[in-house]
């Protein structure tokens, strides 16, 4: 019996093992479950785009994280990766594509253009894509090397495993959603 | 086939054209006349038949705003180019920015339709007779021309940037 046994672990979930058996809670394995198989949908505009695709290559290989899948369709995404410059013109397209992912659902902001608008302070260009959508994760860089990218996939990763399966229930993420006119379907309660 | 000189092009046009043009200036060796904003129409439809300058290659279609020229703040440019004597022309015509109308030339060069869209677009010159005159570049429902002087280049939606601290 002196063995040292290592904390028995699913992924990151803390787990307790017995003769035959091996609990979890549930919320937790199905979290580790969605963070290690989210399906990003690149949404890449420009000289960002450029990084990402650089980040998705075998160099630094995405696929490490269970994103081996690119999702070109929103329906079957997870992740929103917005990469790039989004002019005025094109913002209503991006929030139509956000609003056809199915939830459970993340916005990575790639870049300083897709964060704040970045050079571009002019009359055509969305100053930031949290003008439209809500963002979780920020990418700062212009354009950000492929480790930033991936510092941000892996914080969405973190936001994935710790955040509570039933926060989009939650009343602040109504009221997020509501604050962006995203949540029309749903009745609003006065 | 004696070869094209800016001189021996705008001894063309004036004969052509006479009193329709109002000045002449050749800057950086680009000839460039002015010509009455009624006539522009009609001399690029002559330049693109005519057989000895053969102008029969639109380069480009823009505009330019003198928010400080009364009565004649937009300009509206056409670069023609012959393509046989590789001589390149420009023609200017100033319309008042309260009636900036001009004839179409998308009957002359259907290539020019785009042009002209971009141009409406960005200065509010009304083509004339232009088939589909809508916005091109800039969302539907902008509400303005924003290449008019008038306009800020940057957003003005932007609560960050404080002007104090850009020396403004």
């Amino acid at each position: 019996m002196g063995k040292v046994e290592k904390k028995p672990r699913i992924e990151d979930v803390e787990t307790i093992n017995g003769e035959g058996f091996q609990l979890a809670t549930l919320d937790k394995v199905i979290a580790a479950a969605r963070a290690n198989s989210v399906w990003p949908l690149p949404f890449a505009t420009s000289c960002c785009g450029i990084e990402y695709m650089a980040t998705m290559g075998s160099n630094y290989d995405l696929a490490r994280f269970g994103m081996e899948r690119m999702s070109f369709s929103p329906r079957q995404a997870d992740l929103l990766i917005v990469a790039g410059t989004i002019s005025k013109k094109l913002a209503p397209i991006l929030k139509q594509v956000y609003e056809q992912m199915a939830e459970p659902k993340w916005v990575l902001s790639v870049g300083a253009c897709a964060s704040s608008g970045g050079i571009f302070d002019t009359y055509s260009v969305l100053q930031g894509i949290d003008r439209v959508i809500p963002v979780d994760v920020y990418v700062p860089g212009c354009p950000p090397r492929p480790e930033q990218i991936i510092e941000g996939i892996m914080n969405i990763h973190r936001l994935v495993k710790h955040e509570s399966l039933r926060r989009r229930y939650s009343d602040e993420y109504k009221h997020l959603l509501n604050k962006y006119h995203l949540n029309e379907d749903e009745p609003t309660d006065k | 086939m004696s070869q094209l000189t800016n001189d021996s092009v705008l001894n063309r046009l004036q004969e052509q054209f006479g009193p329709a043009i109002i000045s002449h200036e050749v800057p950086y060796g680009l000839l460039t006349v002015e010509v009455q904003s009624e006539k522009a129409h009609d001399m690029i439809a002559w330049l693109k038949e005519d057989d000895v300058l053969k102008m029969s290659f639109l380069t480009l279609i823009g505009a330019v705003h003198y928010p400080d020229q009364k009565g004649r703040e937009l300009c509206v440019n056409y670069h023609i180019h012959s393509l046989v004597h590789n001589v390149r022309l420009r023609i200017r015509a100033f319309v008042p920015i309260a009636e900036p109308n001009i004839a179409t030339i998308t009957d002359i060069y259907i290539g020019a339709d785009w042009q002209e869209r971009e141009t409406y677009d960005f200065f509010g010159v009304n083509f004339v007779g232009h088939p589909n005159l809508t916005r091109i570049l800039n969302e539907d429902d902008m509400d303005y021309f924003p290449m008019r002087k008038e306009y800020h280049l940057e957003d003005a939606t932007r609560e960050d940037k404080d002007d104090r601290y850009f020396g403004r």
